[in-house]
This record gives C-alpha cells, structure tokens and sequence, in this order.
C-alpha cells in the first residue's frame, strides 16, 4: 500500500510547493491553478492517489468510509455485488462518493435497503448504484463521485479524482 | 474549467450584486446574482472575495450553498464575466435556502456554449421550408400587416392570444400590462386564452365571488397554524422552500414559542398536517417521517370526490357545533341555504370519498375542534392543482370555502384559505373585454376560427386538454399558411401580407406567431417567431403567494436582439400606429397609441402605478411604488397591497381581511351552494371504459414546460421522458419494468410514458408527471371543463401497454422510489 499524501503528491507533479506558494501569495486562486497548469501542462486538479480499500475485502453492502482528497472530505465506498455504472473492481461494482450533501453540506447517510445516500436537512437522495443521481430533493448537482481505480494484482482501490465540486469548497483541493 | 466540474470561480470583493426574486415557482425565494470580469477573480481567504467566506478551509453544513449551477460565464460586448446566483440568507421568504430549481438560475442565462444556447436570438421567419433569421424591422412589418387586414377586414374576434398572465419568468407586472394593453385595449380582442388552460379565466372564481382573493395570508401564518391542510397540493415538490423554511418548522415544533408570544392564553404546540391527495405523495412521506406519524393524517380520497369530503365535514362541524356563529351572522350570507345543499352525512361522505368515518372525523377533530383553552383552532387551508383543476374547480372551492367560512379559518393569524401556487403573480392588465364564461379558445382554433394566433411565452401543446387533437388541427391550419408562404419565395412585406391573408381568409389557414425564450414545437410549426428575454436580462416585478413584491433586477443583457415582451408590445402597438397614421385613420391611431416606452421601467410606470380602471394585483394603492423605492427593499420586497410609503419605506399587507371585510359589494363573505353531483358524464365514461386512473402533476426537478430544464443535462438525464408512477402488481401484470417505455392511450388520444413503479400507489392508479415535452399526459384530458371553462386536467382514465424496453433508460436512470427512502 502506498498513500500518496497531497504534499508529496505535489512534489510528483513537478509544480514544486514554491511556485504554489508564490501564486497564494498573490491572492489570486486562478494564479495559483494557472501557474500550476503552466508549469505541470496540466487541466486537472492535482488530487492525491489514495488507497482506500481492497477489494478482496469488502463486504457486498456494508458502507466503507473514507475520507479524500484530505481528512475534512468523508466519503463513503460501497461494493454492490453487481455491476454499476461508474464501478470499478473484477465485477464493475464498487462506487465510492462524498457524503456531504451537495446541497447545503447536511452528512448523506447510506441506506443499506434502499442503496440510496439519504440527507436529513432537506430530504435529498441520491442513487449510489446511478453515479450518485439525486432522486429527489433539492440539490442542483449529484452527489460527487470518487474516482477510483483497480490493481488487478493487489484487489487495492485508489481514489484517483473527483466527478462534482465537495459541497463548501471552492476547489476539491483546498 | 475541468469536465469533472470541481472548482468553481469566486467573486472578487466589489462585485456587482443585484436582487433576485426566483423566477421559477410562486414561492420566490430571494437571490442574490454577482457579476465581474472572468479575468477578476476573488481568493479564497475571507477578505478576498464578496461572499465573505473562507474557503481555504472546509465549509461546514448549512453555511452556505454554492454550486457549480449556481456560476456560469456570460459574454456582453465582446468580454467575458462571470456570474454566480445564490440565495439571500436576509430574504424572509427562504431563509437562505435554495431549490433545485432555483439553484440552477445562473445555468440557464444565456452563454454562446452554455446548455440553453438555442436561445431565440432574432426574429424569424418561416420562408415555406426553412428557418431564417429576419431584424425586428421586417418582422414587425410583416405582424403589423397581417394583424391590420384582419382587423379591418374581419374585426378583433379574428385575432386571438394563447397568453401568460402570471410573474416570474415571462411574466411580471410590466410583462402583462404590455401585453395586455396591446390585447385589450389596443387591438380589443377578448379572443386570449391564458398559459395553462383554454380561455381567459380565473382558477379561483368561486372564493373570489365569495369575497376572498386567493391569496390572502404570509408564509408566516403557516408557522402559526395549529393544523394545516394541504389540499390536492404536494408542497416539498412545488413550493418547496415554503414548506421547508415555514410550514415543516411548525409541525417539528420549532415555531412554538413564537405561537406562545403571539397567542396569549392560548393552547399552542405543534402543528398537525392534513393531506388530502389521491396518492401519497412525496410531501405526505417526508412529513411523516419527519413530524411523526401521529401528527400527519393522509385523507386518501377517491378521484374527483374533494366536493363531497368537504361537503361531509361542513355538516359535520355544523352538528358538533364547531362553527363561529357569531362571525357568520355578522360577516357572511348565505350560509343556511350552503347547509341544506351541501348537507351530507359522514356515512355517505364516507362512502363516496372512500375515507373511513373514523378518519374524518379526527379530521374534523383537529381542524375545527375547540382547544383545551376553548379557543377556535388556527386551520390553514392550503390547496393547489389538485382541486384547481379537479372535478369541477368551481364547484370544490365553493365547497371548501364553506366549511372554511362557517369555521371562520380566514383573516385571522394561523389561518387562511389560499392557493399555494405554481409560478409567480404579476397581473396589470386593462379589464378583459369578454363574457364569462369566456370564450373557449381552444375549441375556436379548433372549429376553424380565428385567422391569426400569437402564442406568447407559452406552450399549448404541453399544456392543454384534449391536446393531440389540438396540435392535430393546428398544425394543419397552420400548413395551409405554410404552402402558401413557399410559393411566395420574392414577395416584399405588403405582398406577403397579402398571400397570408388569402391563406386566413379562403382556405382556413391560421397565421401563427410565437413569442417566446425558445424554438418551441409550437414555435416551430409556426410561421413567426420573435425573441423575448427573462429575468435578469430586463427589470422585472413580481409578487409571490404572500402577494410579496420585489424587484428583479437586469444584470445583462438579452441574447442577440432579444427584447423584453412588454417592448414587444409597444413595438408592435407603434408599427400598427404609424401604418393607421399614414393612411390617415387617426380613430384606430389613437387606440395603438400610449406605446412610446422606452424601458421596462416605462410599462412599469404605465400601468402599475397607474391601477385606476385596470386590474391589477397591487391595488389602488399601485402609485407609491417605484422602482427606486422597491430596489430599497431589496428581497424582502412589499407584501400588496401597499399600505403607505413612511421613513424611506413601502409598508405592506400581512393578511387580508383581518377586519372581515370582504370583496363584495356588501362586504360579507358569501357562501355557496355546492351540492355533490359526482363525477362529469365524459370523464365518466373514460372511468367505465378504461382501467388505470391517470393522475398527474408535477416533480421537483421539472419546472412548467420544461422549457429550460429540456437543456439541462442533470434535468433530463433524470427525467429523459416523462415518468408514469404505476403499482407494481398492475405493471407485472402487463409485463411492464421501471424504464420501459408504455403508451397510454383512451378515446381521446394516446401518449408515452417512462414507466416508474411505485408500491405507494394505490392499484389502478398512476401518476404521470404534467407538462413535459416527451410524453404529454394532455393527450388523454378529456375536453369537459368547468362552468368558467376550467378543464380536469387530473380526472381522466386510459389503459397502458408495454411500448418497449429502453436500456439507456434503465442503465443512466434511477428509479428508486420517490417517496424519501
């Protein structure tokens, strides 16, 4: 297993902290993506690989929970037992999201009956087994899906990147 | 900005920022929008960007709500800004909550690469076999000229309207005092049909003769109320922040010190809700799980039988004694001739209702049963669609208002018998020149009359009864303009007028221009379109359903040549003016006359502001109203009517008829009599002949005709096709599967559907959602209406078959249940 933290995984990315440093500095968030972005030639964020499971391990239905990109951000990874959009795993069946409600951040809670992710404050629900589709409720986004990927020789599944905007942030990557 | 959509852009501090009224629902929930420079960007730390967050930490719940809906990147004179619309935590209304419709507002403003990209840019005009961009010039030449052979030739009644009449988007007081001038007072046509229904009426007649406007307490009596009850309404879904920011608060018990303070001496605690739906909506399961069951009775009547259930509960109340003898001898008429006809036991009640006796008795119980301190309960009586347009609108509000009235559940704090609302009010208009009941618009187009037809902001074809025959006739009216408009491929204007007008006149053709936001299937079977603009893009005012008036504010501009309607109507009205003017008619000059504004601002001023000999929904009291002072009130607004303008501010209106005085000429309330007569003979013989009661109505993702949300990927990758809520013991029986796609059909029409199963659903009965622009339920609306032409768009009947399997459907679309589990 090899955790990536978000500091090491910046020094991968080749951008250096002190070229990160120099465009905070400046106050401007695009700078610091910009300068980023022309240094690493990069468009994407630069999220941290992270294992968060294995999957030789994982019970069918019993809610994993994690956190990604950083330890404010709960997430939770869930192994259906069949095949999913957005799955990942030898049978296409482990999904991981955010589990703060894109609407107004409430903690979504996972229904093990339903398979639904269930926000208490303003009754949104989302379809873990439809890449997070709100059923009903009143967000503008699904629920953010955790991007993850599989070592056929290990079983171990790593987050890799993030598919919607964690509910009270202005970037997944503060 | 990445696919994945994870970062969005801040406002920098000293962005501009302008009030915003949502322009979906009648709620109005209050918004902010920011503008700025895309290049200028705020930072993350507190003092960095306006919203004066930190975002260089996590936020935590309810602390804000931002989304990537809520920004978008607009393009003006060449340079590119961005925008962002979020909730106002100050507004009163919401609270700082957003919907998901309205959190959506910023992705529906036009960009050139945005989802509503095929925003109507310019004028356009149907050359007999293709689309082509024309400058309003031309266009309103053409219009102008056709609409004076046809008046001077055949007179007003030729010349007809499918029209919006309400606020919000498309809408707002400027909106329907220009268009309505131009209709009524200009061209003086009673031949307009209103936006959802055929003709030109009210969907609250009945409370209206009775003497109670429709909407006549806050948002706040429902955090008062000691019992609500929701009627054919589904609030989560349709009036969503209403319910969660007031009513819901009530029945957790959140609201009960503030009862305490308002009702001295008075038994309070929290409140109990009633339902009364066919179907246990969503509304009904999360006020269940969330204020317990045992505060939350479900009234799960039969189809079309609310008249009799209120029937049964205002004999009911009579013999418990449970009325306010006092304020109906000194207040009201009419009531002794309302018990003997509306006299009903709650035996039969129950029968016909399919209510247990037991049932309706704790209804009555709660609603109208004196409390431990021996004061009348607060029961506010909310209902929307489900009666509006139930078996008989007229009949079920006079009923309902009876049982109200001898309850005395009107102007007083708590209390309220009201509409709840689908979009936003916002009626200045000249008085409408017809009859009531008013014409059927509908069935005119559909006999063949009317030579020209101008639909405006509106779309029949999904909202309408009898709708497949409808589109059927319209269209080929419509083709007999189209042949002959292609062979006129080199004609100028006045020819063209001509060759159309020989189309009207000689071979039962209809001429048809639609003013809208979109290329809708109306606009396109048409022969004109002409692009509006929409909240944001235009100064508009707007009152929700505590009649709160606020300001929605421009912050850009329309696409391409867009305008807003009520300049439409003055550019019209003026084109019309000059023609009578140069032929020396200074009689007909004069009535297109009063057009020269310039602004929005100056049909604001033109017609709100001036109420006397008009209707309008601010009152005589319209004048002290300015744009300027409403700004002042930012979201917060002025409850109508306005009371007076004092120290810098407009002073409103919380409830109305606190001093039981009515709107009659007398000043009582009157009863009505409004005997059961059960169900009407064509919606009958649809029950008799076909299995599956087609109940229907709205989801919180979808707004009105879907006309944005039909852009919008999150909305139609949940809802590709309108969903039919079906049993799952029926749909097994017809071999039916969530994601099947199945025709429902009768003898009026046949539709399709997305097939949803839903154990909540009582056997027989399904739900489909209104409106939508795949799978139109309208199709199968029988063509009966109410005495005011009112049709029953919830009572018809049809059988379903299996179309097909959609595996898209099934592989991208949930189909958990609806029902919050």
């Amino acid at each position: 297993m090899s955790k990536v933290s978000r500091r090491d995984f910046l020094k991968m990315g080749g951008t250096g902290a002190a070229a990160t440093g120099a465009a905070i500095a400046t106050g401007g968030l695009l700078g610091t993506t910009t300068a980023e972005a022309a240094d690493s030639g990069r468009t994407t964020l630069p999220y941290p690989v992270n294992k968060v499971a294995n999957a030789n391990k994982l019970v069918v239905n019993k809610p994993v929970s994690f956190t990604y990109p950083d330890k404010a951000s709960p997430c939770v990874l869930v192994r259906m037992g069949h095949a999913v959009p957005g799955g990942v795993g030898p049978k296409k069946d482990i999904v991981a999201y955010s589990t703060l409600c894109t609407h107004m951040g409430c903690p979504v809670s996972y229904d093990t009956k339903s398979r639904n992710f269930k926000c208490p404050c303003h009754f949104s629900v989302f379809d873990s087994e439809k890449t997070g589709q709100m059923v009903t409720g009143q967000a503008t986004e699904n629920l953010p899906r955790i991007l993850l990927t599989y070592n056929t020789k290990s079983g171990d599944v790593r987050a890799i990147g993030i598919d919607g905007l964690i509910y009270g942030r202005q970037s997944n990557i503060l | 900005m990445s696919k994945f959509k994870d970062r969005i852009p801040l406002p920098p501090v000293g962005a501009q920022k302008t009030n915003m009224a949502c322009h979906f629902c009648i709620v109005g929930c209050g918004y902010h929008a920011y503008k700025w420079p895309a290049n200028l960007e705020g930072g993350r730390a507190r003092n960095q960007n306006a919203l004066g967050l930190d975002f260089r930490r996590q936020l935590g719940p309810l602390e804000t709500i931002l989304t990537p809906a809520m920004v978008n990147t607009i393009q003006e004179n060449g340079q590119d800004y961005n925008i962002m619309i979020v909730p106002d935590k100050q507004c009163v209304v919401n609270k700082g909550l957003s919907s998901t419709r309205g959190g959506q507002m910023a992705t529906v403003m036009y960009t050139p690469k945005g989802e509503t990209r095929d925003r109507l840019k310019y004028p356009r005009l149907f050359t007999g076999d293709d689309w082509v961009d024309i400058n309003w010039d031309r266009a309103m030449q053409l219009y102008a000229s056709v609409t004076k052979r046809i008046l001077d030739r055949d007179g007003s009644d030729q010349i007809m309207f499918n029209c919006f009449d309400h606020g919000g988007a498309g809408g707002g007081f400027e909106n329907t005092w220009g268009t309505g001038k131009l209709m009524f007072s200009a061209l003086k046509t009673k031949m307009v049909r209103i936006h959802n229904r055929p003709a030109y009426n009210s969907e609250c007649h009945a409370t209206r003769d009775m003497g109670i406007g429709e909407l006549n307490n806050s948002y706040e009596d429902s955090e008062l109320a000691d019992t609500i009850m929701f009627i054919g309404a589904n609030a989560y879904e349709t009036q969503t922040n209403y319910f969660l920011a007031h009513a819901l608060p009530n029945l957790q018990g959140a609201t009960v010190d503030k009862k305490k303070q308002w009702f001295k001496g008075e038994t309070v605690g929290k409140s109990r809700f009633i339902f009364i739906d066919p179907r246990r909506s969503l509304t009904i399961a999360i006020a269940e799980q969330s204020g317990g069951k045992e505060n939350v009775l479900h009234l799960q009547i039969n189809p079309g039988t609310d008249t009799a259930l209120f029937n049964g509960l205002f004999t009911y109340v009579i013999s418990k004694d449970w009325v306010d003898k006092d304020f109906i001898s000194k207040h009201t008429s009419g009531f002794e001739k309302a018990r003997q006809a509306n006299k009903m036991s709650l035996q039969e009640c129950s029968k016909i209702t399919g209510v247990s006796t037991a049932d309706l008795k704790k209804a009555a119980d709660w609603a109208y049963k004196p409390k431990a301190s021996g004061h009348r309960p607060r029961s506010a009586h909310l209902y929307e669609k489900g009666i509006i347009w139930g078996n008989d609108n007229y009949r079920i509000q006079s009923a309902l208002v009876d049982l109200v009235l001898a309850t005395h559940n009107v102007g007083r704090r708590g209390t309220g018998v009201c509409r709840l609302g689908g979009h936003q009010e916002g009626y200045a208009r000249p008085p409408y020149p017809g009859p009531r009941p008013a014409p059927f618009i509908d069935r005119e187009i559909m006999n063949g009359n009317g030579k020209m037809l101008t639909v405006w902001g509106c779309n029949a074809f999904q909202t309408t009864l009898n709708a497949q025959q409808y589109r059927e006739e319209l269209y080929r009216r419509a083709n007999i303009v189209r042949d002959a408009m292609a062979k006129a491929r080199t004609a100028n204007i006045d020819d063209l007028a001509d060759i159309v007008y020989d189309a009207v006149d000689k071979r039962g053709g209809l001429f048809l221009t639609v003013v809208d936001l979109y290329p809708t299937k109306f606009a396109v079977g048409g022969h004109l379109i002409l692009p509006a603009a929409h909240p944001g893009e235009m100064n508009l005012t707007s009152m929700n359903g505590e009649r709160r008036m606020r300001l929605s504010e421009k912050f850009m501009s329309p696409p391409g040549d867009a305008k807003p309607d009520c300049l439409i109507a003055a550019e019209i009205a003026n084109t019309i003016k000059a023609m009578y003017k140069k032929e020396g008619n200074a009689e007909m000059a004069e009535r297109f006359s009063g057009f020269e504004w310039k602004t929005e601002e100056d049909a604001f001023n033109d017609g709100f502001r001036k109420p006397e000999g008009i209707d309008s929904q601010g009152g005589g009291t319209g004048g002290l109203v300015t744009y300027k002072r409403l700004r002042k009130m930012g979201n917060n607004g002025v409850q109508l009517p306005v009371k007076e303008y004092k120290n810098g501010k407009l002073i409103g209106t919380e409830m109305n008829y606190t001093d039981n005085k009515f709107d009659t000429k007398d000043g009582k309330a009157h009863f009505l009599t409004a005997p059961w007569t059960g169900l009407p003979a064509p919606v009958e013989s649809q029950r008799k002949k076909y299995k599956f009661f087609i109940n229907n109505g709205r989801t919180n993702h979808i707004w009105q005709t879907a006309y944005h949300d039909q852009r919008i990927n999150f909305r139609t990758e949940r809802y590709p096709m309108a969903p039919i809520e079906i049993n799952p013991k029926d749909a097994r029986k017809l071999g039916i599967e969530s994601g099947d796609v199945v025709e429902v059909y009768n003898d009026y029409g046949s539709t399709f559907a997305m097939a949803y199963l839903e154990p909540d659903m009582k056997p027989s009965h399904t739900f489909m959602m209104f409106g939508y622009f795949n799978g139109n339920v309208g199709d199968l609306v029988t063509d009966w209406t109410d005495r005011n032409v009112i049709p029953y768009y919830k009572g018809t009947w049809a059988n379903i078959r299996k179309v097909g399997s959609m595996e898209d459907y099934k592989k991208t679309v949930s189909f958990k249940r609806r029902r919050y589990v």
